[in-house]
Formats: structure tokens, sequence, C-alpha cells
């Protein structure tokens, strides 16, 4: 995974709250099985009419928000469905980092697996964001945790291991392999357990 | 070389504040800590590595993952632990016929190809024991109390009815379980729900009305980041099948997961089932149970909340997400008076009335219905469908309607027919149908046309959720079966 450190970009606000991974893929963009090539379906029925046409009011279709690499959005972004597709969507349309008052817990965590920096500001900071600062540059910075835009210094707090984990883009899966003796010893105690015996054993 | 050391006061306090903090564990906190591999300090910061008893994997959120192992040329640890069913795109009418879309069968023979290779259980689509993901762990005896169950599917909180930590996780996760049989995760806060009190008709007002009322009460991101463990009188009541039904929908709410301690009908809906402990092992395993798996008397949550049912209705959600419900005897709300002030939610309301084509002040019961949908990981059990058959017997599906029952497994399918469900259901209009997640998503054939208005039992009435342009009202079998015969909503208490 690419490493995390600086995004500068301005930004495409989505003004709605309670945005669902439904609406971020639509269930018929989850058929394919690899994890490439579903920025095209990103949004799509709120993108695209019927006809596969462009839909005029939707933002992601304003040319003034083309390119542009951090989307501001309104609470508890992300909500329902697990599917992962949908932080694949995000990244491969272009977004490196979405800025929220608050997400849902299976799509927060997903972004992290996928080098994409979701970051929590309070709402009133969002407000500013969404209705004033729609033409500033914004600049973050992971690693001081601060998005500075227009003179503002924004300040937004992150776990210090998923922070150091996308700064250095280390995966996951390493990580806890080299905790091999640690889970081979839980797993020798589970084994040896009374209780545990049966959860253990399964055939 | 032994030492005296004299014990102060400090000391006996220090000492009776482990006892305490023992003594007072919630029934979340219990099952976490027997969990917890590492990274082996007792620090409340940051994730701690999760070990997972129960992995369940199926052909849409999988893929991925096993593509990410074979890249690498990584194994599976405990392909013993991991089992596997075909369900979100499977068709639900003829399975003798090949799967006619190209991209869902390559995701099924993928399926298959990732468990011959790394020897996965396999529950395929043409084995008596396919089914939804989440009806079939319970049904096969996987799902045990006291354990960790993890699936790449947002569900998975279904599980927490049995007293067991389960929880959907994203594809980049089911790669970590499949390698590590591990997974890192932040501590979720503690919630607890009491439901205290019976509504008056209990055939009509059912667990799907408790948890949208819960839903509609707390909202959708309400117990985000949060365990939630459901008490009280009317949960002790509650059947396995109504059990799962209320914790299925916990992830509607934000939780994390959902959770019931497990108690004598728990015990006795695993006894005897496939995968789970027999004769004396399940007579050893019932005893450590009932002695560990409680939430302590003087325990504390981070957060709590009071749901009376007593004069609980059936529930109709009017809106595009789960929080957007009201009574059947109420009207379609007016986007002020939803809102109690925010501009956010007044703004979602309207657009939300926009989306689903309805008139503030419409009575529910005059909102007429295109199609319905009864199944899903929700309502797709046998008890939801012998309810659902009172009401379709001897009456006939409205003609403006089609009408679909998908049992939610081959098992509940069997058992249905061996109590005349299905006879009663087609003779009624009722289309009969194969097991799988049909409608509540439309990855299958199964889906709304554009503009048709649907009353489902499932847990999801987002925009476009059943299908471009479908509108989706959540509701509960009896509700969805006699919408179904009436051509619009009733309320159904009239009936039962």
């Amino acid at each position: 995974m690419e490493p995390i450190r600086i995004i500068k970009s301005k930004a495409t606000p989505l003004d709605m709250a309670n945005i669902d991974t439904d609406q971020i893929i639509p269930k018929q963009f989850l058929k394919l099985i690899q994890k490439t090539g579903y920025g095209k379906y990103l949004f799509y029925d709120w993108r695209f009419d019927k006809n596969g046409k462009l839909k005029p009011n939707f933002v992601l279709n304003d040319p003034k928000y083309q390119g542009r690499e951090i989307l501001v959005t309104r609470d508890n972004f992300g909500s329902g469905s697990s599917r992962e597709h949908a932080v694949w969507a995000l990244e491969d349309y272009g977004f490196k980092a979405i800025i929220a008052p608050s997400f849902a817990d299976i799509f927060y965590s997903n972004c992290f697996k996928n080098g994409i920096l979701p970051i929590k500001l309070n709402a009133s900071d969002v407000e500013y964001l969404i209705r004033d600062a729609d033409d500033e540059e914004i600049k973050i910075d992971l690693a001081v945790q601060e998005v500075l835009v227009a003179h503002k210094i924004l300040h937004f707090q992150i776990d210090e291991s998923r922070k150091k984990k996308l700064l250095e883009g280390l995966d996951d899966i390493d990580i806890t392999l080299n905790m091999e003796s640690q889970i081979a010893e839980y797993e020798k105690k589970k084994s040896t357990s009374d209780h545990m015996i049966f959860t253990w054993k399964i055939r | 070389m032994a030492s005296k050391v004299a014990i102060t006061a400090n000391d006996y306090i220090s000492a009776q504040l482990i006892i305490d903090k023992h003594m007072s564990e919630t029934l979340f906190e219990k099952i976490w800590d027997s969990h917890v591999v590492g990274p082996g300090n007792e620090s409340e910061q940051g994730p701690s590595l999760l070990y997972i008893d129960r992995h369940l994997i199926h052909e849409v959120t999988s893929p991925q993952a096993f593509a990410g192992l074979r890249a690498i040329g990584r194994t599976v640890r405990r392909p013993e632990l991991t089992f596997a069913t075909m369900d979100h795109n499977v068709p639900t009418d003829n399975r003798s016929l090949p799967i006619v879309d190209p991209i869902s069968s390559l995701q099924i023979h993928r399926l298959e190809q990732n468990c011959k290779d790394f020897g996965i259980t396999l529950f395929d689509v043409n084995s008596p024991d396919q089914g939804i993901v989440h009806i079939i762990a319970p049904e096969l005896g996987i799902t045990l109390p006291g354990t960790t169950i993890v699936c790449g599917d947002s569900h998975t909180s279904t599980h927490g009815a049995f007293g067991t930590i389960a929880f959907g996780i994203g594809t980049s996760e089911v790669e970590h379980v499949l390698a590590t049989q591990c997974l890192w995760m932040d501590k979720p806060k503690t919630f607890a729900i009491n439901i205290v009190g019976s509504p008056r008709n209990p055939r009509a007002v059912t667990a799907k009305d408790v948890i949208l009322s819960l839903i509609r009460q707390i909202g959708t991101s309400g117990a985000t980041s949060t365990v939630i463990e459901y008490r009280g009188e009317t949960i002790s009541k509650f059947s396995m099948e109504e059990r799962m039904t209320i914790c299925n929908m916990s992830i509607e709410a934000g939780a994390r997961a959902g959770l019931i301690a497990p108690d004598r009908t728990t015990f006795e809906y695993i006894r005897g089932r496939r995968y789970a402990p027999q004769g004396e092992q399940f007579e050893k395993m019932v005893e450590f149970w009932e002695e560990n798996l409680t939430t302590d008397p003087n325990a504390q949550f981070d957060e709590s909340f009071i749901l009376n049912v007593d004069h609980l209705a059936p529930q109709v959600s009017w809106g595009t997400n789960p929080s957007m419900v009201v009574d059947v005897t109420e009207t379609i709300p007016f986007p002020a008076d939803f809102a109690k002030g925010s501009e956010n939610e007044r703004k979602a309301a309207f657009r939300a009335l926009d989306y689903m084509a309805l008139e503030p002040g419409t009575p529910i019961v005059e909102i007429p219905i295109d199609r319905v949908f009864i199944g899903s990981c929700t309502n797709s059990r046998l008890g939801d469908l012998l309810e659902a058959s009172i009401i379709a017997k001897g009456r006939k599906v409205s003609p403006n309607v089609r009408a679909m029952v998908v049992p939610g497994s081959q098992q509940v399918k069997r058992e249905a027919e061996r109590l005349g469900l299905d006879k009663i259901f087609k003779a009624a209009g009722f289309e009969w149908r194969e097991s799988g997640c049909s409608m509540c998503l439309g990855m299958n054939p199964d889906i709304l046309a554009p503009g048709e208005r649907c009353a489902s039992t499932s847990n999801r009435n987002f925009e476009g959720r059943q299908g471009t342009g479908g509108k989706t009202h959540l509701v509960s079998p009896v509700m969805a079966a006699a919408a179904a015969i009436e051509g619009h909503f009733v309320d159904i208490r009239d009936w039962l």
C-alpha cells in the first residue's frame, strides 16, 4: 500500500447525511472478482440516468469539481452494507481523503485497508468546509493531524497505530504474521482449556 | 528466598478493586477479554488482536480475499474454522438450470475453486444445507455462545442472539482472518438496551416491529461503535428466531454487534445440531455457558436505553433509511415534524419523500403496493413463514400484486413444505422460491422494476436497494402477507 503523508487538493462537497454504501456502489457492480476498476460505478444511480447519461445536477458531475481528491460530507457516511467495493470505488475514482463528522464503523475500518484517509471533524468545521471553503485549496498533513484551509488549522484525532500504518504504508497481515508466537501461544492455551475444547476441535 | 512483606491497606484495596472489576463485567467484556491475543498489555488504547472462532464466507465478498492470499503465496491458517455458502447472487427459481448471468456464475465457480484449493467446507448451491449464511450457521450449530464470529457481511450481527460476538467485516479483513485467524479491532463501547413490556397482541406485533421501533427512536447511527446487549423480559420471552431478527438489525442502528445472553431457550435450540457439541460434551458446555455468559449485576454499560413495547403498533418504514418508520395507524410525516429541528434531517426527509413518491399526511393504510417480498436474513425462518402462511391461508393475493416467498435456507424450505406451507402460499397466489438473499438486495434476478413499490420483510429501505428506482417499505412477515392480499397496508391487529 502506498504511504499517505500530505494530501493537497480542493474538496468536493457532498451535502447529505447518512449516505449508505448501497449509494456509493449499487449492488449490480458487486459481481466482479477483482479490486480494481470500480471508479466508473461510484454513486452510479446518482451520477447516471437510466440511459447511462450524466445527471447534470449531481455534484460529482459538475465540471468545477473534477479531479478533486478530498470528499467532504455529513454524518454517518458509509452506513449499511460492509461492501469494501465502496472504498475501492472512491479510491479508484481518485479520492484520497474523506472528511465527515462521523463514519459508519465497517466503512471507516475499510478505508484504512486501502490507503484512504477518513477524517472526523466536528460538525461546524464540516459546515465551514461545505458552505464557505468550496474554492479553497486544502492541505491535509497526517503526521501532525491537521487540515489546513484558508489560514485555519483544523485538528483531527486518529488512532496512533492506524496513523502509523498509513504513514508507512504497512500491511496489516504482515504485522499480524509477525505476532505468530503470540497467536500460537493463545491457540495452545485454548486447545488445552477444558471448556474451550469443543470450539477448538470442530472436525 | 522468601521475604516478608506486610500487606498494607492499599494492597487490600487494590485486591478488592480487582475482585470488584472481575465481578462487574458485561457479557461483551467477558467474551472480548477471553479472545484478546495481543498486543500483550492491558492498554485500553488502540486496537486489540482478537482471535476469531468461526469465519463465514460467501461468493460476493470473498474472491478478492483469496486472490490476495494467492498473490503472495499465503495459506489459510485454520481452514476448518471457515464455512462457505452461496447466497447473495444465486437464482431462486429453477436450480436445475445453469445460472444465466455469466458474471454471477463466475463468482460462484470462483468460490467453489477457492474452497477446494484451501480445504474449506462449502455448502454449495445444490447442497441440502445451502441458504443465507446467517440462517444456515445457527441451523447447523456453527454459531455457539461465547465465541467470536465474523463474516464479510454486515448482518453478521444476527449471530449475537446466541451470546456470540459477531460482526461484519470488509474483504481485506476476510483476507486477514483467512491468513491469521485473527482480526484487529478497536474495543467497542457497551450499550444496554432494555426491552420491557409485552405487546397486547404478540401475533400481530412482532420482533420485527420491536427492532424497527427501536431504530426509529435511536436513529441509524444511534449505536455506532457500540455493542448492544439486548436485555429485559421481552427478550427473555422471545424465541431464538425472534432474537435473531432483533440482533440482525443492530447494524441498522449503526452498532458493531448486538448481543443477547444465552439461556435455556438458546441451549435447547443448539442441542443436537450438527456442528455443535454433542451428548456429555454438550451438557458440560451448557454448564460453562450458564455460569459464565451473563452480565454481572453491578456491571456498568457506557450507554443505556429503555424501550417499552406495551403499546407498540405494527411498524412500517416510509423513507429511505431504517429510522424513517411510523406506526401503521399513522400518516406519512411532514419533513419538519420528522426533523425535530435538524436541517440535515429535514432535507433528508424531503429527499426521501420525493424518492418514495409519497405525500405527507397520507395514511399508511392507503399506500398501494405492487410487490411483496417475504424473505432475507431478517425474516425468512420457519416461524416467519408459518405466521405469514396463517394470513395467506384461504385468501388470494390481490390481482395488482406480485408476491414472493423466499425461504432462508433449504432446511427452512423442507420444514415448511413438510408443514404444507408451500401449498398454502401457492394456493393464495404467492410464488414459492428456492433459498437465498434474493430481493433483499437484488443481486440475483429478483429485483423491483423502477417505480415499483414493495412491502418487504428485509432490513434496508435504501434508495435502489431492491432494484434501481424501486421503493421499499420494511414490515414484519404478517404485515407483508396482509399487504399482498389487500394490495395496500392493513393494521394486522384487526386480522389476528
